[in-house]
């Protein structure tokens, strides 16, 4: 007994701040909200149980959730392979060996560090408005512009492209995947005469299939997240008509505005489930087409 | 690329019928009145809100250095029971989205009587709650000779001693990048302040923003963008100074 507790106690000791906070703000709180999700919880009174009541409403009734579902799945099936095709061509111009490749690297990136501030969101409200700039460039061109934000039909293709603007992050990740794939690859497909395409598709693609991998989890559950953004341009409401209805945002909204606790809960636990089914399908289907060096057949 | 953001700039030096009415990206004359108006546009001055931003910005970094430090170490260096499967956890905590938590965690800091104060922003921090630091770090302890903390340990060093004597020195670039990221991601964070507080007193600079929003039908854009700008001003400059940290710290862990 003293042998164990000695071996264990300095790993223990460092540990507790972080075992301290799991317990009290990661798995308590992942049980209470499972919990809450099957009761009617407004703040005020004790949680009141209702078995499957939250989950039945949400998929039989709630038209908001399914919108909200809506907005958020076609957000994220637009913005990550957009923002990917966007990073990876940004990376392989960069990979090609500017000198002001630093500069470049730079400039590219910053967007994605200040993307998630208030400050850019307010500045995409006002960018895409009808007096904004985006109008008067198009002006320039002699088309007629609108109110990008307040028309129902484009206000989810405004924060697309805030998400595509923001592709700095994916990039630095493709732009290190880059440079271990060996040069003599392309060196011995240059010598055979292979086109630049079929060089793209037969030696890029597939000797970064990892790293395109791990982009397109992370970036998958990152859209699936998005709120500021959203709850910015769309005033905190989801509007107009709801087509700025990010599944946070309404999350938000029933816990915070309505204080529908329990319902809310019961959201935040569809949320879980879905980023999780995504991952492992990622992962399921990932043997499929990602190989990694070391494990060559 | 920057477009956006030098447009941003520009309006913040406008006259407010400039800025929708003109197509000249720059201002037919300069003038840094939205400055200093938009400064004390707010019930509350802007001296308050940046205040505010600073203290619970500095104990943030502070807290998530400690506390991320102090973890990665016992995963990275000491042995100890439970060590695969609890590292397993902390990954699986990176991935979990926050609104899953959010709500007990409200509950919580309510009837710890917390709410309208800056301990729930900050007291997580203490805790280790940013998986992200713990695994830069723990990626960068694990690079450090091994042979260094065994010939401590035969000097007869406490962990503790070669926690802060050999690793803690040996790892500045990692506890830099940890500081300059903790530091923006705090300065931005919008969300825990939107929900933790109330009172405009108690406002971070991002809420205090907002409240520009609020008072469109005052049309006061020009002080809107000036004070955006001026929010962006610290996240620019620690760019500026340390982009080649941040640049390898996204490379190398590969989040964000």
């Amino acid at each position: 007994m003293r042998r164990f507790i000695r071996r264990n106690a300095a790993g223990y000791f460092f540990l507790s701040p972080w075992l301290l906070g799991f317990g009290l703000l990661a798995l308590g709180p992942i049980l209470a909200s499972l919990y809450l999700s099957f009761t009617r919880y407004d703040m005020v009174s004790a949680p009141v149980w209702d078995g499957l009541g939250n989950y039945h409403y949400m998929l039989e009734y709630d038209r908001r959730f399914w919108k909200a579902l809506e907005v958020t799945f076609t957000f994220v099936a637009l913005s990550v392979p957009l923002r990917l095709a966007m990073a990876l061509g940004v990376a392989m111009l960069l990979d090609k060996g500017l000198r002001t490749i630093g500069l470049y690297r730079a400039i590219f990136y910053l967007p994605s560090l200040l993307g998630a501030s208030i400050a850019i969101a307010l500045l995409w409200r006002e960018m895409f408005g009808i007096d904004g700039v985006v109008n008067q460039v198009l002006a320039v061109f002699g088309i007629e512009g609108k109110g990008w934000i307040t028309d129902p039909d484009t206000s989810l293709y405004t924060i697309v492209v805030l998400a595509m603007w923001q592709f700095g992050s994916p990039m630095l990740i493709f732009l290190a995947g880059l440079r271990g794939i060996p040069r003599d690859l392309y060196e011995a497909a240059e010598i055979d005469g292979t086109s630049k395409w079929r060089q793209f598709w037969r030696i890029t693609l597939p000797m970064l299939a990892p790293v395109v991998f791990f982009n397109l989890v992370l970036q998958t559950i990152e859209a699936f997240k998005t709120f500021t953004s959203a709850f910015i341009i769309s005033n905190g409401t989801g509007a107009p008509a709801d087509s700025l209805l990010f599944y946070t945002v309404y999350l938000f909204n029933e816990a915070f505005k309505f204080f529908r606790m329990g319902y809310a809960s019961a959201l935040a636990w569809v949320l879980l489930i879905i980023i999780a089914a995504f991952t492992a399908l990622a992962f399921a289907t990932s043997k499929y087409w990602v190989h990694y060096e070391n494990e060559r057949d | 690329m920057l477009y956006p953001l030098i447009w941003l700039f520009a309006s913040s030096l406008k006259p407010e019928n400039e800025i929708f009415g003109s197509l000249d990206l720059w201002p037919s004359k300069v003038d840094w009145s939205n400055y200093t108006e938009g400064w004390n546009a707010l019930p509350v001055s802007f001296t308050v809100f940046y205040k505010n931003s600073a203290i619970v910005t500095v104990l943030s970094v502070i807290g998530n250095l400690l506390s991320c430090s102090f973890a990665a170490y016992a995963f990275a260096r000491l042995k100890f029971n439970g060590r695969t499967f609890l590292f397993a956890l902390m990954m699986m905590t990176m991935m979990l989205p926050y609104h899953v938590v959010l709500i007990p965690q409200y509950v919580l800091f309510l009837n710890l009587g917390w709410v309208d104060t800056y301990l729930p922003l900050i007291v997580p921090r203490f805790l280790a709650a940013d998986g992200f630091f713990i695994f830069l770090m723990v990626q960068f302890f694990r690079q450090i000779p091994r042979e260094l903390d065994e010939a401590a340990m035969i000097d007869g060093c406490s962990p503790f001693k070669i926690y802060w004597a050999i690793i803690l020195p040996l790892s500045l670039p990692a506890m830099g990048t940890a500081a300059i990221f903790s530091l923006i991601w705090v300065w931005e964070d919008f969300l825990a302040p939107l929900i933790y507080l109330n009172d405009i007193n108690s406002y971070t600079v991002p809420l205090a923003l907002r409240l520009f929003v609020d008072q469109e039908g005052q049309s006061a854009f020009g002080q809107m963008f000036a004070m955006s700008v001026l929010s962006l001003v610290p996240v620019l400059i620690f760019f500026v100074a340390f982009q080649k940290l941040i640049i390898r710290g996204i490379a190398t862990s590969g989040m964000k």
